[in-house]
């Protein structure tokens, strides 16, 4: 008959009324500044800089390469290459970034920067709440602004965060066995030096270390 | 003293009167009703709006607002602080004085409205001969300031919206007039007063309301379709469809002429809510004859705050109509109905007093509408839509 499911729809709104008040497990929505949702794990809003250790300006992992500055399609990024340089975290003498700034404004979030890194630095934040007064500096976030540790990287993405350390901790173990074997090689290759006529195995086993070096890709 | 409490609105204006010498009394009395009009109405719409966000908040299961003062109450006070404080846009290219006059004649109009529309016992500013010709006729002038605003504003949305509201409200002015018209025919005036006095008698306690008939009730079903239609709210809010036509006539409007137009939509609400009351749910007349000792006015207010809340109710239910079966819906079905139902008022009125004319218009009505709604039904498909071509 007309107009039975305009009462039919009237019905359900009319249970959907009265149940909001009975059944908070009804409500789609949170009281939210006091109430918050918990981001889910692959959430992504802001880059932020990864340093290890607890010292932001030593433990850094940027070297200032540049490659996100140049993939970044609306070109949010600035960085300033610094003049010496510090240990990165296999303890090889790296340059660092001496500015690096990012234009919140200008930032789509699109994570090709995180992409692109080859040092595992730059990593998405699940941070959304950045609104500010100062609309120029307040939205320009500098490398101090944009640190933060890997403890809290482990804490917003842990899934993501381990892989990474797998990583990097098979990365500083290749270097470290890179550089034993380079030490042997150091250390064999006076003794070769100073028998050059009966080494002829030795110098090929010498010859043999060094074999990793271009696929190591250090220098 | 329930007498007073009754009268009460009227003694204190008699009693404010009553300090000015004998020759202004008349035109003070007047210009108190019209403050008491312009301060109350107002103040239901800010009723309104707050009931109407948390309302349909709450048909959504969401809260609603929760944030100005307990509960969300103060929000139309953040509102109206809001749009009065706001730029004040009129587009280079718009006729400016027709963009200024169009809200303010459309608030004019709905005002004027309130002036026929008994709120209580002897509580009407003008009681006129033709009270309901007089808001009919304020009624449909509220299509000119909707056209005066699309068409002053130099938009293509706001132009598109006000043609719709123009061809949306014509057509349901037709099934609104006709469906009243069966009122005036049973109470032989066109006195929103004497329709009201005709409704409060009482049988066994019961009261005498229009819309415990059936042409009555058939006349109430369709009246409420067409106010719904008539103040563009919900399923027919097409003139103002916002995912069409931006905000339609309004487009191009904003800060407190906005706040305007705003008002003048929800004080056409209340006011064809108020009509509706008048005509088919007794006025200000108790719905029991024991219940009459409350007060005349408070019936009536609650009566038009109770059709508000479903007003409310089928915004939160149903979706908009389409252009076509927006036309359709108000020239084949509701016009012919109303048509018949003129014709079994008068059934009603010559059959004289028994139970004969009960059975045989409510059998007419029911027979007739069951009928209709199958015609216009066959051949339609409701359920999920398919497609030809595409998938």
């Amino acid at each position: 008959m007309l107009g039975e499911g305009i009462l039919k729809g009237l019905a359900e709104t009319a249970k959907n009324f009265a149940g909001s008040f009975v059944s908070a497990e009804r409500l789609t929505t949170v009281e939210y500044p006091e109430q918050r949702i918990p981001t889910a794990e692959n959430a992504r809003v802001f880059p932020f800089l990864v340093f290890d250790g607890t010292n932001w300006e030593a433990g850094m992992r940027c070297v200032a390469c540049q490659i996100c500055e140049k993939e970044c399609p609306p070109k949010c990024i600035y960085i300033e290459k610094s003049k010496d340089k510090k240990p990165d975290f296999v303890g090889k003498m790296q340059i660092y970034p001496a500015k690096f700034d990012i234009d919140v404004s200008v930032c789509m979030s699109c994570q090709i920067c995180v992409e692109v890194c080859p040092f595992e630095a730059i990593k998405m934040d699940t941070e959304f709440e950045l609104s500010t007064t100062d609309r120029f500096g307040g939205l320009l976030f500098d490398r101090k602004h944009l640190a933060k540790s890997n403890g809290y990287y482990h804490k917003i993405h842990p899934t993501e965060a381990a892989e990474v350390d797998a990583r990097l901790a098979e990365e500083k173990a290749k270097a470290e066995a890179k550089a034993k074997a380079a030490a042997a090689k150091a250390a064999a290759t006076p003794a070769s030096g100073s028998a050059p006529g009966a080494a002829a195995p030795d110098a090929k086993a010498a010859e043999d270390a060094p074999a990793p070096k271009p696929s190591g890709g250090g220098e | 003293m329930l007498e007073k409490a009754d009268q009460l609105f009227v003694l204190l204006r008699d009693w404010v009167v009553g300090f000015l010498p004998p020759g202004w009394r008349d035109a003070a009395g007047v210009v108190l009703g019209v403050i008491g009009i312009v301060a109350v109405f107002p103040g239901l719409f800010a009723i309104t709006t707050v009931l109407e966000r948390k309302g349909l908040g709450r048909m959504q299961n969401r809260i609603g607002p929760n944030r100005t003062g307990p509960f969300g109450i103060l929000q139309p006070i953040a509102d109206a602080i809001k749009s009065l404080t706001k730029e004040d846009i009129v587009p280079l290219n718009a006729d400016a004085v027709v963009h200024f006059l169009a809200p303010v004649f459309l608030v004019v109009v709905v005002f004027m409205g309130f002036a026929v529309l008994p709120v209580g016992r002897n509580m009407v500013l003008v009681d006129m001969d033709a009270s309901l010709l007089f808001y009919f006729a304020m009624g449909a002038s509220t299509e000119v300031s909707i056209f005066m605003a699309g068409w002053s504003s130099r938009n293509k949305y706001s132009l598109l919206g006000a043609m719709r509201a123009v061809a949306q409200m014509i057509s349901y002015e037709v099934p609104l007039l006709m469906s009243s018209i069966v009122v005036v025919m049973m109470t032989g005036s066109l006195s929103l007063v004497r329709i009201v006095e005709a409704q409060n008698q009482y049988t066994w306690g019961l009261p005498h309301w229009y819309i415990f008939t059936p042409w009555g009730c058939a006349a109430f079903v369709m009246y409420a379709i067409a106010a719904t239609a008539e103040t563009n709210r919900s399923p027919f809010d097409l003139p103002e469809g916002e995912s069409e036509l931006v905000a339609g006539y309004f487009t191009e409007y904003s800060g407190f002429k906005f706040a305007l137009f705003f008002l003048g939509e929800y004080l056409g609400m209340l006011s064809i809510s108020g009509l509706g009351t008048t005509l088919f749910l007794g006025g200000w007349s108790a719905p029991l004859a024991a219940l009459n000792w409350v007060p005349s006015w408070i019936w009536f207010f609650s009566k038009v705050m109770l059709s508000i809340v479903v007003l409310i109710w089928v915004r939160g239910t149903l979706p908009r109509l389409r252009q076509d079966q927006l036309m359709n819906f108000a020239w084949k079905f509701v016009v012919p109905m109303t048509l018949l139902n003129l014709m079994v008022a008068a059934l009603w009125r010559f059959l004289g007093e028994g139970w004969a004319r009960w059975v045989v218009c409510s059998a007419i009505l029911v027979i007739v509408y069951v009928a209709a709604g199958r015609a216009g039904m066959r051949g339609k498909h409701f359920g999920p839509r398919t497609y030809r071509y595409a998938e």
